[in-house]
């Protein structure tokens, strides 16, 4: 007979181990330990890592294939928003000061990631989480062109949304998140996997994609819904990896364990303290909520972080030092950021509003042990000055902790009227801190962080100023000049959304859209 | 027992996937909010092939899954036939 058999089709664990093993090589000529530098020296014993494997098996193959429907389905949705002017369908215009924050403090995050992931990808020795490593690589740079093609559509329409990269480097709250990625690229490999892929993709990323997304498609953003979930189905193997990742590391050496504690207690801390801009997103910048930020905290940190570090005490792991204060916190922090945004909105590419009556009431039933008792009074006093006047405004500049670069704006645990302030000395200089576990943080570093490039410093340094700049002239206005440097449109990008041009602009062509 | 779950956009390529796991898994509970699903389940969630396949009358390769998903929790074990959550070992 001549008919020709076919070959059975591998299954999906043999396509995997031969799409992923065998693909590197020993080295001849040099040390194995030259050219792959990094892989050792934080201390992280690997002995087999073939023991490596992705969880969902997922090889190049397939994931061009599945990535390129996602994209297909993605443009499709941005380009039928596009072609129908939906932007106009959003519930109120105050929305798109959230997508502002996203363009400016989220999405430069994802090159950051893209480029993190490239680096330990080259460095590790191990096949299995190169070709891990360099998908995710490419996905985090996918998200940056995404996120970044979805919204330039409110670009078009709205102020504060032209100079985002700009911004990044240079406005006070970004470096913030800026200097979490910086913070996580320049670390070692294995320090950067626990920081970005299991304490910030497995622990919290679902706080920011999936409650403030759901949020999205609740205001009528088509566009930024897609996004949002189109990038998380790649979070949700993103979230694999960092729990592959850490188990992996937790199971090659008991020696490893009491550095991944250390670096889960440092990263979960710098990433709950990134997710404050979220927090605030969701309880104050969504007119229509779905949930407040404390309830998604309860489901995606409590709950799902809760059973993750119940599942990990097998090999000696506790859940993190800063976890009872991040879950106080979850009744205060985003009041307490919205309330430093709205007093410094003057040197802020967004607007800020008093929250109105109604909200007021859907934060105190949210809220019902902190909103009435902390946060309404200071809310409507203000309201009150505003309508007399006089819109209270900051015009000092905060101190900043040293370490997730916040201002001082959080209070003590377990006394939620007194500001929370801690420093140490180093080098016969004194660094300032917003909680315990920053200040921790900085001890166990401090020539790392005692470098910190803190925004307040740098502009009363005189260098946040552009060249050529006289600050001895008469009349010299310190604010206007950074936010010169800061390229800001002063008036139609900052202040209040009460009176700008954003609000005026969507009522008109709202207006237009009703009716000829 | 600590729930495990995995989200899905909520459009119709996930109704059918969602139907098969609120049919196999007795214990889940789905949760619908603006734009997805959620499901949650004490312990651990199996999603079949076979029974997604039933329903769509046509072949489904479990890694369509991906095209849909927004996010899960627990340890996945998967091959050709079935994608598991589990906090198991």
């Amino acid at each position: 007979m001549d008919t020709r058999v076919p070959k059975k089709k591998l299954g999906l664990k043999d396509r995997y181990a031969a799409m992923t093993r065998g693909l590197g090589w020993e080295t001849t000529y040099q040390p194995m330990d030259k050219v792959f530098p990094y892989d050792r020296y934080e201390g992280i014993k690997i002995h087999d890592w073939d023991k490596w494997e992705d969880p969902f098996r997922l090889t190049m193959d397939a994931y061009w294939k599945y990535q390129g429907e996602k994209e297909k389905k993605l443009y499709a949705v941005i380009d039928a928003f596009n072609q129908n002017n939906a932007f106009l369908g959003i519930t109120d215009a105050r929305y798109v000061n959230a997508l502002k924050l996203f363009i400016q403090g989220v999405t430069p995050l994802e090159y950051y990631a893209h480029r993190g992931f490239a680096h330990v990808g080259r460095h590790f020795t191990g096949e299995g989480a190169r070709v891990a490593c360099q998908m995710q690589s490419v996905d985090e740079l996918r998200h940056y062109q995404t996120e970044t093609h979805a919204l330039s559509t409110y670009n078009k329409f709205f102020n504060g949304m032209h100079h985002s990269n700009h911004w990044f480097d240079r406005v006070w709250y970004l470096s913030v998140p800026k200097s979490f990625f910086e913070d996580a690229n320049t670390a070692g490999p294995f320090e950067f996997l626990t920081a970005v892929s299991f304490s910030f993709e497995y622990v919290l990323t679902n706080l920011l994609f999936v409650p403030f997304m759901s949020g999205a498609a609740y205001n009528g953003d088509m566009s930024t819904v897609t996004f949002g979930f189109s990038a998380q189905s790649d979070e949700s193997r993103h979230m694999t990896l960092g729990i592959e990742c850490i188990k992996f590391m937790l199971e090659q050496d008991p020696g490893n364990v009491p550095i991944i504690q250390r670096w889960i207690d440092k990263w979960f801390w710098r990433g709950y303290r990134v997710l404050t801009l979220v927090a605030m997103m969701m309880d104050y910048m969504l007119p229509k909520r779905v949930m407040s930020w404390k309830e998604a905290w309860e489901i995606y940190a409590e709950q799902n972080g809760g059973a993750l570090f119940k599942d990990l005490a097998r090999y000696g792991i506790r859940e993190p030092k800063g976890w009872k204060d991040a879950c106080e916190g979850k009744d205060h922090i985003s009041h307490q950021a919205w309330a430093t945004f709205y007093n410094y909105t003057a040197a802020t590419p967004m607007h800020t509003w008093i929250p109105t009556d109604e909200e007021m009431t859907w934060l105190a039933a949210k809220y019902p042990n902190t909103f009435d008792k902390l946060y309404r009074p200071r809310l409507e006093y203000w309201r009150e000055q505003a309508q007399q006047g006089n819109r209270f405004s900051n015009k000092t500049l905060p101190m900043l902790c040293t370490t997730c670069q916040i201002p001082l704006l959080f209070t003590e645990p377990g006394d939620a009227t007194k500001i929370c302030y801690r420093e140490s000395d180093y080098l016969g200089d004194k660094y300032h801190f917003c909680s315990d576990h920053c200040k921790e943080i900085f001890d166990h570093e401090p020539e790392k962080y005692s470098q910190s490039w803190l925004p307040v410093h740098q502009i009363y340094q005189g260098n946040c100023f552009k060249p050529g700049t006289d600050p001895t002239r008469e009349g010299f206005d310190p604010l206007l000049a950074v936010l010169d440097y800061y390229e800001m449109n002063v008036g139609r990008d900052n202040f209040d959304f009460e009176g700008s041009e954003d609000q005026k602009n969507f009522a008109a062509w709202r207006g237009q859209a009703q009716s000829n | 027992m600590s729930n495990v779950f995995i989200a899905f956009q909520a459009n119709e390529e996930s109704r059918p996937v969602v139907e098969a796991i609120m049919a196999d898994n007795p214990n889940a509970t789905a949760v619908e909010s603006p734009g997805m699903v959620k499901i949650d389940a004490p312990g651990h969630l199996t999603i079949r092939r076979e029974s997604i396949e039933e329903r769509t009358g046509s072949r489904y390769d479990l890694q369509q899954l991906h095209i849909n998903l927004i996010t899960l929790s627990g340890h996945i074990d998967e091959d050709d036939d079935q994608l598991t959550l589990s906090w198991k070992h």
